[in-house]
């Protein structure tokens, strides 16, 4: 991508920075190199919940003004918490976003923390996860993926499970917070309306005296070979029918990932970066499961990721056919696919989309500053830039070789979610 | 106008056409990058099918890329899919409404196919059973899902029966399967036309190309049949408190909505309850709902209150998920918080910052080429004037806490509002 700067400040802050002045808007990203995927058993979530504690404010910002302040300026904010990293970010009108510089400068040091404000967090996220909880999909994409992992911290939800959100403490929050909240563990991201010079002046004055921390030690247990096929059952009131499977994937930075991406868009039609989406009616899975009707929808996912992760197909069975027939179908195109290379009409038509998509992902400073940020953190912005080029090079031999070596049933999980006869709803009316 | 030297749609750059049959074409440029956008709406809505054949307007409006005299299915994905491109279709209350994107170079391709499936859909049997099985499927799930059963419930309490907003576009379990090809076909045949049409173009091709495509392919459609409107029947107010709960097993939350009908976007005091409405439950973090219900007392992730305001009084609501032993505690919260509205201005700080949200806002609404269209096309259905987006600010800062007070007082009664409940047996 023509443009960005890419500059380290003393203190170790990796600052990455574009112009761009089709709108009088900037989005400013703050990255930390820390989620889930470095949690241990008893504190998982604790990511999530840090994220969180932030927005409950500092002595210069206090909880309750943050928000007042950003959207009296026009601006909107949030934060994401992913397996790899931890994210903020603030969208403002071009001339406003100092606010945004300040607030991250104060709240990668200052956060309180205050203990009543943990307990009242607590309550919030529990509800969070109940909220997820009463989606079938939710449950089973929890049970497929600590089957798929036994080792590695890609096993548990981001959001953790519910008994480490009911003992997890505020020292321990707070710990989190210390060790991994510094400068030399964070990437910085503007993209939009500003001179670079002004901009990367004003990030120094409010961010170059912070003090570098002990470089932070990470919680990583690499994932063992898988050598075999393992099945789950989720069983629970409802009215539908999913299937999942989920085949171990390779890391966003290697070739391979590249591979499966085209393959993922011939099977279940590609993925949005944000910015606009393009249907999966004229992919093969599409054809097989949900024009034959045994589905109603398939969906494939391929997230880049640090560490070897997942690629995983969804599936809704169609009312009156059964999870089997629906497998053996989806079977049968993997086999396909792995048998065959797939045609050069599928090949183009999977570069185009991831063009077109490309492209629509750029039209807003914000997705373009998060792709920035997102792949400093794992590899280098470039992965961004390069993101196309790389897809271009994809030829139908490299896709039929992934489709071999990745889309083995020996490294698959395969879950299911059965609803029970629970299913009866009642209604209750009253009036008063 | 301008901000920072950028302009902000109005007379000068919206290129506002209206066609020989009366649809009205609006093209807006926008060079920053290489897509475009197409959004728009025809009058072809629920609003014309009767409550026993509820979904009829839905189902068409999603069969007619399902197969045209010109291509089938896999024709018409293949059109978009092939190039990157995509298309939508879906109809709600009042109109039937479409969104399209494409990389510039492909808007006549993506009219081509929009023109196409507007005037010449065949609803293949075979294809609209099969759409019918997915609708049906789609139904089943929301028959579990907490958020979509409280606001069923919410909707069914707050408006009779005959009412459109009693019921919902995608129609039920009962009304679906009876639905037939011949159905779908004669809706279309009925409702759909150039009259009331809307299309709006905004992205990187010279408006006046824009206008011509537009023209090209849709400006010799003709409906000599197609009926306006049906008026709306009254939607008086809740005169009690109705509660209504929905027993969903195996759930761990329970979703509350709790309202009152509202303004609809042409109602005089509409900016007043926008405001109002604000401060209620959007400002910063959900407003006064969200600071007393997660803030202070972590009851629930979510709590807030959104205000419908389309064509007719749609709802003005409050919505929280919350742990099935707090539900009490939340609704008595909420109820505080809408006796605190109505019952005393709001202070000063309040409007001022959110007055100051609401033209701040403008230029991240208006950052990509979705926002602009949805944008025009809001001023083109309300006939706000192409000189809204120039003049909201004024609009907005001379509103006074009387004025918010006086809308908040006119429909929210804290003895009079339904409140629906979905979640597990308590």
């Amino acid at each position: 991508m023509a443009g960005v700067i890419r500059r380290q400040l003393d203190n170790g802050l990796t600052v990455l920075l574009k112009e761009q002045h089709s709108a009088p808007v900037i989005s400013w990203w703050v990255l930390y190199r820390i989620g889930s995927r470095n949690e241990r058993t008893g504190l998982t979530g604790i990511s999530h919940w840090v994220e969180h504690m932030l927005f409950k404010g500092t002595e210069q910002f206090p909880g309750g003004q943050l928000d007042r302040l950003i959207s009296r300026e026009g601006g909107s904010w949030n934060a994401q918490t992913s397996m790899d990293y931890t994210a903020y970010y603030e969208t403002m009108p071009a001339d406003r976003i100092d606010l945004a510089l300040r607030l991250e400068a104060d709240r990668m040091v200052n956060a309180r923390f205050e203990p009543d404000e943990v307990e009242s967090e607590r309550t919030v996220i529990i509800s969070e996860r109940q909220g997820a909880e009463n989606s079938p999909l939710f449950w089973l994409g929890e049970e497929v993926r600590a089957a798929a992992f036994r080792v590695h911290g890609y096993h548990h939800e981001i959001i953790g499970d519910l008994t480490d959100l009911q003992t997890m403490t505020r020292d321990d929050l707070y710990q989190h917070y210390r060790r991994y909240y510094q400068p030399n563990n964070a990437i910085a991201v503007a993209v939009g309306d500003f001179n670079a010079d002004a901009m990367l002046r004003r990030i120094e004055e409010l961010y170059g005296a912070i003090p570098p921390g002990e470089p932070p030690q990470f919680f990583q247990r690499p994932e063992p070979e898988q050598v075999g096929e393992r099945r789950v059952k989720v069983e629970r009131p409802g009215n539908n029918q999913f299937l999942e499977v989920a085949y171990r994937a390779p890391a966003a930075t290697h070739d391979d990932w590249f591979k499966l991406a085209i393959l993922n868009s011939v099977l279940a039609g590609p993925s949005g970066m944000g910015g606009g989406a393009v249907d999966n009616k004229t992919s093969r899975l599409y054809k097989a499961l949900v024009e034959t009707e045994l589905a109603v929808s398939v969906d494939g996912g391929l997230i880049p990721t640090i560490d070897p992760y997942l690629y995983d197909l969804t599936v809704t069975v169609r009312d009156g056919r059964t999870l089997e027939a629906v497998e053996a179908a989806l079977d049968a195109e993997i086999e396909r696919v792995r048998r065959e290379p797939i045609t050069a009409a599928e090949l183009l038509k999977a570069k185009k989309q991831a063009r077109a998509l490309f492209a629509y992902s750029t039209e807003r400073v914000t997705a373009q500053a998060f792709w920035l940020a997102f792949a400093e953190n794992f590899e280098s912005y470039t992965w961004f830039e390069n993101y196309v080029p790389r897809l271009e090079a994809v030829t139908v031999d490299d896709v039929l070789d992934v489709a071999r070596r990745y889309l083995r049933p020996q490294c698959r999980t395969v879950g299911w979610f059965i609803p029970t006869s629970g299913g009866d709803l009642d209604s209750l009316d009253d009036e008063e | 106008m301008a901000i920072n030297g950028h302009s902000i749609p109005g007379p000068d750059t919206i290129t506002r056409v209206v066609l020989d049959n009366g649809i009205v074409v609006l093209a807006y440029e926008n060079f920053a990058a290489q897509s475009v956008v197409i959004t728009g709406s025809l009058t072809a809505g629920a609003l014309f099918e009767p409550a026993e054949q509820a979904g009829l307007a839905s189902l068409t409006a999603n069969a007619l890329m399902r197969g045209t005299q010109h291509r089938d299915f896999a024709a018409i994905h293949s059109s978009l899919e092939d190039v990157g491109a995509d298309l939508d279709l879906g109809a709600g209350v009042h109109t039937t409404n479409f969104n399209g994107k494409a990389l510039a170079e492909d808007l006549p391709l993506l009219v081509d196919l929009l023109a196409d499936v507007l005037r010449c859909p065949t609803f293949p049997p075979e294809q609209v059973e099969r759409l019918r099985g997915e609708v049906i499927t789609g139904l089943q799930y929301r028959e579990h899902d907490t958020r979509y059963r409280a606001n069923r419930a919410f909707r069914e309490q707050l408006y009779p029966p005959h009412h459109p907003y009693h019921r919902g576009v995608r129609g039920t379990l009962q009304t679906v399967p009876q639905l037939t090809a011949a159905d779908l076909a004669q809706f279309h045949r009925m409702t759909y036309g150039p009259s009331g049409m809307i299309v709006v173009v905004v992205g990187a091709v010279p408006a006046p190309e824009a206008v011509e495509i537009v023209r090209a392919r849709l400006g010799d459609w003709r409906n000599p049949d197609q009926p306006p409107p049906p008026p709306l029947p009254e939607a008086p107010a809740p005169a009690e408190i109705r509660r209504t709960a929905v027993v969903v097993p195996g759930k761990t939350q329970s979703d509350i909505v709790l309202g009152v009908t509202g303004p609809s976007r042409l109602a005089e005091d509409y900016r007043a309850a926008l405001l109002a409405n604000s401060i209620l439950g959007q400002f910063g973090m959900m407003g006064r709902i969200g600071e007393t219900v997660r803030e202070k007392q972590g009851l629930a992730y979510y709590a807030y209150s959104s205000l419908e305001g389309g064509h007719g009084p749609g709802p003005w609501s409050v919505t929280a998920g919350v742990n099935p032993a707090n539900v009490q505690r939340a609704v008595d919260s909420i109820v505080a918080e809408i006796r605190r509205l109505i019952s005393e201005p709001v202070s000063d700080e309040d409007l001022d910052d959110n007055k100051s949200y609401f033209t701040g806002h403008l230029p991240l609404q208006l950052e990509s080429n979705e926002g602009i269209a949805s944008s025009i096309l809001n001023i083109e259905t309300y006939q706000l004037g192409l000189d809204y987006l120039l003049k909201v600010r004024d609009q907005i800062n001379a509103l006074t806490k009387e004025d918010l007070l006086a809308a908040a007082q006119r429909y929210w009664n804290p003895d009079a509002f339904v409140l629906a409940v979905a979640g597990p047996q308590s």
